[in-house]
């Protein structure tokens, strides 16, 4: 694997996991709690496909083969995306979506906070701007993991559950590869064991707030990076990419 | 003291003066009554049109198209929010106007009833809904209630921005493909007689319409509203090459308007009574949003109260 090939997964990957998760959040549109929460969850949807789209374009500079931010949302199948397994898992409840939020931005600010000094100029470019916005995510997803933690007996349990089934699609992200490993020697991408530090001492000082507990097991889910997804991506997959599938002429 | 009916006069002289009614001002209680009915209705209907086009959010065929209709949305969902406020200004509180939604004592705008079938619907929708309604809002910028009014200054600004955006996925399709063609027309003709109904039954049909209008809440009648409404679109239309779906649509040189044939107001007042083809649906929708949300307002609230107890014993 050459630098170019590995930059191209590399922004791939960021490029997806904004995608994706951005895609799950705007599941909610119209459907929230109460209305001001329906309008916080559609911005930060908003902040991801944006950040989605800058990442695609990227990618589609680095390749060079003239592929847009589109032709990599809504021409690839399942295997060749390359978002990590916790951005595609479904929704659920409010606070199942929260959590996933949290446990995912927090680690998206370190990686960020990282990148935002990266050799790479497009990646520090894009890092930069993005961080204000992720700065907010966490913020916003940490608040709320301690509210509803902390809030009644029910949504205490509510809660628990959520980080009992989401924990093990965690691990994933500090998974080191071949990609993280070669642009981490150029002094372009991010080193995930400082990510995994700082990440361990935010999700833990929130969950202990929140009075919840952290699950004991330490067997992780892995694959999302390299392509071999849950079974979800599918489906989501298969609802956004419908039209431009349906009708590969059409311009819209 | 001075009486009612010196209260009243006082109170038409301002609005004949056009001098806008503020919350604290006296008014009559009919005047109160009709203002919290049309803004509450108005707000539900930003509320509950979030749902036609968030069908289509999950769908959209580019990540530029996705984030605009995403903004759209969100736009809808705050104006719903500035509307409930203008609406807790005369004394009541959302969650009643909302309950009032729920059990179907309130009314949204019956459009919303209609389904989007594929992704002209959300062109149509911008195009011809928000043309329709920014008829209205138009109007409302001037409203003779304060807090009503100045809503609608912002709330318009945003409409015609959707309008465009719904006019330009309109376009791209009428000159797409022959299939994006059809999807075009065929949204065009679904929404075109739903959209001239949004401007309510004729005026000598429309039970509110005269007083409304003595009280500058409203300021010119559902035809006159109507009317210059078709005359805009008919070009609109023409111009990108779809056909209005009106065998009696022609221009009438003495007139200078368009003459239209008949409306189907049977329909209108089966979908206003909940026999459209998606009113249970959006509120079986906005009722499960509401009670399965249940649990997480309660625990933000008990949250707030632990929070401040603890700074109450500090």
């Amino acid at each position: 694997m050459n630098i170019q090939e590995a930059l191209l997964e590399y922004c791939l990957r960021l490029g997806d996991n904004s995608l994706i998760i951005g895609h799950r959040m705007s599941e909610w549109c119209g459907h929230g709690p109460i209305l001001e929460q329906d309008i916080a969850l559609i911005n930060i949807a908003l902040d991801h496909i944006g950040q989605a789209r800058n990442w695609l374009t990227l990618a589609g500079e680095i390749e060079g083969k003239g592929r847009t931010e589109d032709d990599f949302a809504y021409k690839r199948d399942a295997h060749q995306f390359r978002n990590l397994l916790i951005t595609e898992q479904p929704n659920g409840n409010w606070g199942d979506t929260l959590m996933r939020g949290f446990l995912f931005d927090t680690f998206n600010f370190y990686l960020h906070q990282i990148l935002q000094h990266s050799k790479h100029e497009g990646i520090a470019a894009i890092a930069e701007k993005s961080l204000k916005e992720i700065n907010y995510h966490v913020k916003y997803s940490s608040e709320w993991v301690i509210r509803l933690g902390d809030g009644t007996e029910v949504s205490h349990q509510k809660m628990q559950d959520a980080l009992d089934n989401l924990w093990m699609f965690t691990g994933e992200m500090f998974e080191a590869d071949e990609v993280d490993q070669l642009l981490l020697e150029e002094s372009i991408g991010a080193d995930l064991q400082q990510i995994k530090e700082a990440w361990n001492d935010h999700v833990r000082e929130v969950i202990d707030e929140a009075t919840l507990k952290i699950p004991e097991s330490n067997w992780f889910q892995k694959g999302g990076k390299q392509g071999r997804h849950t079974e979800y991506l599918g489906y989501i997959l298969a609802e956004m990419q419908f039209l431009p599938r349906a009708y590969p002429d059409a311009v819209w | 003291m001075l009486s009612n009916e010196q209260l009243e006069k006082e109170f038409q002289a301002k609005i004949d003066a056009e001098i806008k009614i503020e919350p604290k001002d006296w008014m009559p209680d009919a005047y109160r009554k009709t203002l919290i009915r049309q803004i509450s209705q108005h707000a539900h209907s930003e509320v509950v049109g979030m749902l036609p086009e968030g069908n289509w959010i999950t769908r959209a065929p580019s990540l530029r198209s996705k984030v605009i209709l995403l903004a759209k949305v969100q736009d809808e969902a705050g104006h719903g929010l500035y509307l409930y406020s203008a609406a807790e200004t005369l004394g009541v509180d959302r969650e009643e106007l909302i309950e009032e939604l729920h059990t179907g004592k309130a009314k949204y705008s019956s459009i919303f009833n209609y389904p989007t079938l594929t992704w002209a619907d959300i062109g149509a929708i911008g195009w011809l809904v928000d043309g329709a309604a920014i008829a209205n809002q138009v109007m409302l910028c001037r409203t003779s209630y304060g807090p009503y009014a100045r809503a609608m200054v912002r709330i318009c600004k945003e409409e015609s921005f959707h309008q465009r955006q719904g006019y330009e996925i309109m376009m791209k399709m009428a000159q797409g493909t022959p299939e994006q063609r059809q999807m075009a027309q065929d949204a065009l003709n679904r929404w075109w007689w739903p959209s001239l109904m949004m401007f309510g039954p004729p005026d000598d049909k429309s039970i509110h319409t005269a007083q409304s209008l003595k009280w500058k809440i409203k300021r010119q009648t559902n035809d006159e509203l109507r009317q210059e409404f078709i005359d805009k679109t008919v070009k609109q239309a023409e111009f990108i090459g779809l056909t209005i779906p009106d065998p009696d649509l022609k221009w009438n040189e003495e007139r200078q308007h368009y003459d239209y044939g008949p409306i189907n107001w049977e329909e209108f007042y089966q979908v206003i009574n909940g026999n459209g083809p998606c009113n249970r649906q959006r509120m079986r929708d906005r009722i499960k949003a509401h009670e399965e949300g249940a649990w997480v307002r309660e625990a933000a609230i008990a949250y707030a109260e632990k929070k401040q107890a603890k700074k109450n014993a500090a």
